[in-house]
């Protein structure tokens, strides 16, 4: 283990903990990276791997254990996978955001010069023009940029660099020139810590891995100690067969085929992957080709009701209405349903509301309180009851349980078994594997395509992960003897 | 408590200030005139709560959404439903109908620009506002047709002591009040300028919300631009000028969200009031025409303060 190391440190975390109220994001971690270090850090979505960056960057303050730099944190810097850099200024003017050294008045030229050194060291001809907008550069060139700033000198020197999924965004040749700098930066006695779920790219930079699991380390071991497969076990647990095995109702007739993807009547269907790998766009497709903007009812027998209903997993951006009470946002779905020429049935619009509260157990004394007087959690529950309350032959699901506490996940699980058994069909995006092992077929998304189906038994965890993850064949490779 | 829950009611703050205006305008005449002023203000008031009322509809879509062709439909259905009456008396309902049509066509047309184009509705209706200028002004061709006498005798008459058009502000107040608070139009409303996906993905219809509204202010601006011809004697070219600045105004003032998702009627009329009374006082203190205009603005803007940062506060 590294721990037993002498020798200068650059990070050291200690039991380093952060939990958001009851969650527990990261649970007592320790790892420490020297000079020369480039640590893989593997695992799962909602492992911990972005807490801990955040708790070495300094975004995040640990509330438990320790995070402390020797060296002091000069240097320490983080590349993130979600493009931070300002899109309507050039690729100069980027460097000067994260340098404020550079001033008077010709910072310009003295930006350029720097990032065009930085962006030569890194990617030799990258044919990057570092005065263009960053608007008009493509997803992986932006990411080369940010990759560049991280590299630069910023007047001083680069002793540790977080690299968060550098090269979802780029091409095989792109990706390495990349890991052929790490490898040289590392070489001359900086640090890295490297994420990604390219197994091939962790085996090919990394002296070291540390896998998360659940905000755990649960393996930390000098790289040419694993195997992929090892790997691969070592990041996910094998799901309980009873879960998996459990009797289920035949299916009826397909009433979902879009996308790459189908669905029958009564089904639960699961959307897997890693995130951001296109399942959220894909189910808000489903859903607005399925609706209309012009009318309420869908394409269904049922005249009153759309014939589908959308859980939104990102509640400020698709689901929640902020100014109004948790009564309102229950009902708006089903409110044309009871209305009567036109005007909103009150009285079967509180009835619902209780029932629902009671049901899926919606923690406020007064159902008149604004929603935003509601924790995360809660207010996931109101989108949910306003999904299940309508009479909607599709529930569409994006990554819908955030927050939501394990007991009422229990809940919810068992009152959609009991939905789907009366013929409605479940579309479900999860981050979770859990939450996808209680689903009768999965299809598993890869950069915006679907890479496998599994049914039955096959849904575990290791076959969702294999099917995740790009095995990256075509690339050089150090691999484990 | 009782004082903390009326002030947190943004509507209040127009209603004070409409109060203020009248009672200093009545200091200065000693209480003389309160009745005539008081009708005055219902009376053109009235112009200013219809055509806010749906600007308010519009504001409450979200953000981006107003309509600026208020003041251009006013004329056109004006100029056309005289035109057709050309002072007959027996016209004055389907001249009303004519107006009506008129506020339909321009509504549709602008929602046609916003849906079909892609306009940004300040753009469409602007845009739009200078075409519907023009038919006036190509079909009025500077005559000016009394309205029939029946007509101007309704439109400057009073019913139980109040004019006309503040009944007819009146009912159409009660109306979009109820609208928007019991009618499942009114929630599809408030839902969509709260937040327009989230709206779309809970199964609002929010195309034909939208549609709806940008239908309802052109009517609500026709109907405002037919009552205000036929009480001033006429239609004219820029009878509805200051009714682009006012709309909005009186909707701001009264309370409502700017922000969108969230309407205001009694704040609305309020706020007309307001518009009306603070002119009058102080024109009766004599002030000169620039002093009154930033007089009149400087307090707008104290109101607008006072509303939203109570409302920020809960």
């Amino acid at each position: 283990m590294s721990g037993t190391e002498t020798g200068p440190v650059v990070v050291e975390l200690t039991n380093a903990a952060k939990h958001f109220g009851p969650v527990r994001a990261l649970d007592g971690v320790s790892l420490r990276v020297h000079p020369g270090d480039c640590v893989g850090l593997v695992g799962h979505n909602g492992a911990g791997k972005s807490t801990l960056v955040n708790l070495v960057n300094g975004a995040l303050a640990p509330t438990g254990g320790s995070v402390t730099f020797p060296g002091g944190t000069d240097g320490v810097r983080a590349v993130f996978q979600e493009l931070s850099l300002c899109p309507n200024l050039t690729v100069a003017e980027n460097l000067r955001v994260s340098h404020p050294g550079l001033t008077g008045l010709r910072w310009r030229r003295a930006a350029r010069a720097e990032i065009g050194a930085s962006l030569d060291r890194v990617f030799p001809d990258h044919g990057i023009d570092v005065d263009a907008p960053v608007d008009t550069l493509s997803i992986a060139q932006r990411q080369m940029v940010e990759i560049a700033i991280g590299f630069a000198p910023r007047a001083g020197q680069a002793r540790l660099v977080i690299l968060d999924e550098p090269t979802s965004a780029l091409d095989a040749g792109i990706a390495e020139q990349l890991l052929a700098h790490v490898r040289r930066f590392c070489a001359a006695g900086g640090a890295v810590i490297f994420i990604s779920h390219m197994m091939g790219e962790i085996f090919s930079v990394a002296n070291r891995i540390v896998v998360l699991k659940d905000g755990r380390s649960v393996a930390e071991r000098p790289a040419a100690e694993f195997t992929r497969q090892g790997l691969v076990d070592a990041m996910g647990h094998v799901v309980t067969a009873a879960a998996a095995a459990a009797a289920r109702a035949a299916p009826g007739e397909i009433v979902i085929e879009a996308e790459g993807l189908n669905a029958r009547r009564g089904e639960i269907v699961g959307l897997s992957g890693l995130a951001g790998h296109g399942q959220a766009a894909a189910l808000a497709r489903i859903y607005l080709a399925r609706t209309s903007g012009w009318r309420t009812a869908g394409p269904s027998r049922s005249k009153q009701t759309a014939n589908a209903v959308f859980v939104a997993g990102d509640r400020g951006r698709d689901g929640v209405f902020p100014l109004w009470s948790i009564l309102r946002n229950v009902s708006i779905s089903v409110l044309g349903r009871d209305a009567r020429a036109g005007v909103v049935n009150r009285r079967a619009e509180r009835t619902l509301a209780e029932d629902w509260r009671r049901r899926i157990g919606i923690r406020t004394d007064n159902l008149d309180n604004p929603l935003l007087s509601l924790s995360g959690g809660n207010q996931q529950k109101v989108l949910f009851a306003r999904a299940l309350a309508s009479d909607a032959e599709v529930v569409i699901m994006d990554d819908p349980m955030r927050g939501v506490d394990v007991g009422t996940k229990q809940d919810v699980y068992a009152m959609i078994r009991a939905e789907a058994a009366k013929g409605r069909t479940f579309l479900w995006y999860s981050t979770e594997t859990e939450e996808v092992c209680q689903c009768d077929r999965v299809f598993v998304f890869r950069n915006g395509t679907i890479s496998a189906e599994l049914t039955g038994a096959d849904i575990t965890e290791e076959k969702i992960l294999e099917a995740s993850f790009e095995m990256q064949d075509a690339l050089p490779q150090v691999v484990p003897a | 408590m009782s004082l903390a829950g009326m002030t947190s009611k943004p509507w209040i703050w127009a209603w004070a200030a409409a109060a203020l205006a009248f009672a200093a305008t009545l200091v200065l005449t000693q209480g003389r005139g309160a009745g005539e002023l008081a009708y005055a203000a219902l009376s053109f008031g009235a112009f200013a709560a219809i055509v806010g009322l749906g600007q308010m509809l519009v504001i409450t879509l979200g953000p981006g959404n107003v309509d600026l062709s208020i003041p251009a439909t006013m004329t056109l259905a004006a100029t056309l439903a005289l035109k057709f009456m050309g002072s007959d008396p027996g016209t004055a309902l389907p001249g009303l109908a004519i107006a009506l049509a008129v506020g339909l066509g321009v509504g549709a047309a602008n929602f046609a620009l916003i849906f079909l184009l892609r306009l940004p509705p300040i753009i469409a209706t602007l845009a739009a506002s200078l075409i519907y200028q023009s038919l006036a002004i190509w079909s009025n061709r500077g005559l000016r047709i009394k309205p029939p006498t029946g007509l101007a005798e309704f439109a400057t008459g009073r019913f139980l002591g109040l004019p006309n058009v503040a009944w007819v502000g009146l009912a159409l107040a009660l109306m979009v009040w109820v609208l928007l608070e019991r009618s499942l139009w009114g929630r599809w409303l408030l839902a969509s300028g709260q937040n327009l996906r989230a709206a779309r993905l809970a199964g609002v219809p929010v195309e034909a919300v939208r549609a709806a509204t940008y239908l309802a202010v052109a009517v609500f601006a026709a109907l405002a631009g037919y009552l205000l011809a036929s009480f001033s004697g006429g239609a004219a070219l820029n009878m509805g000028a200051e009714y682009l600045l006012m709309s909005i105004a009186v909707v701001v003032i009264g309370g409502s969200s700017i922000a969108g998702g969230n309407s205001n009627v009694p704040g609305v009329w309020g706020a007309a009031l307001f518009m009306f009374l603070v002119v009058s006082m102080l024109n009766s203190y004599g002030a000169a025409a620039g002093v009154r205009n930033v007089l009149t603005g400087t307090i707008i803007i104290a109101i607008v303060i006072a509303a939203s940062s109570r409302r920020a506060r809960i």
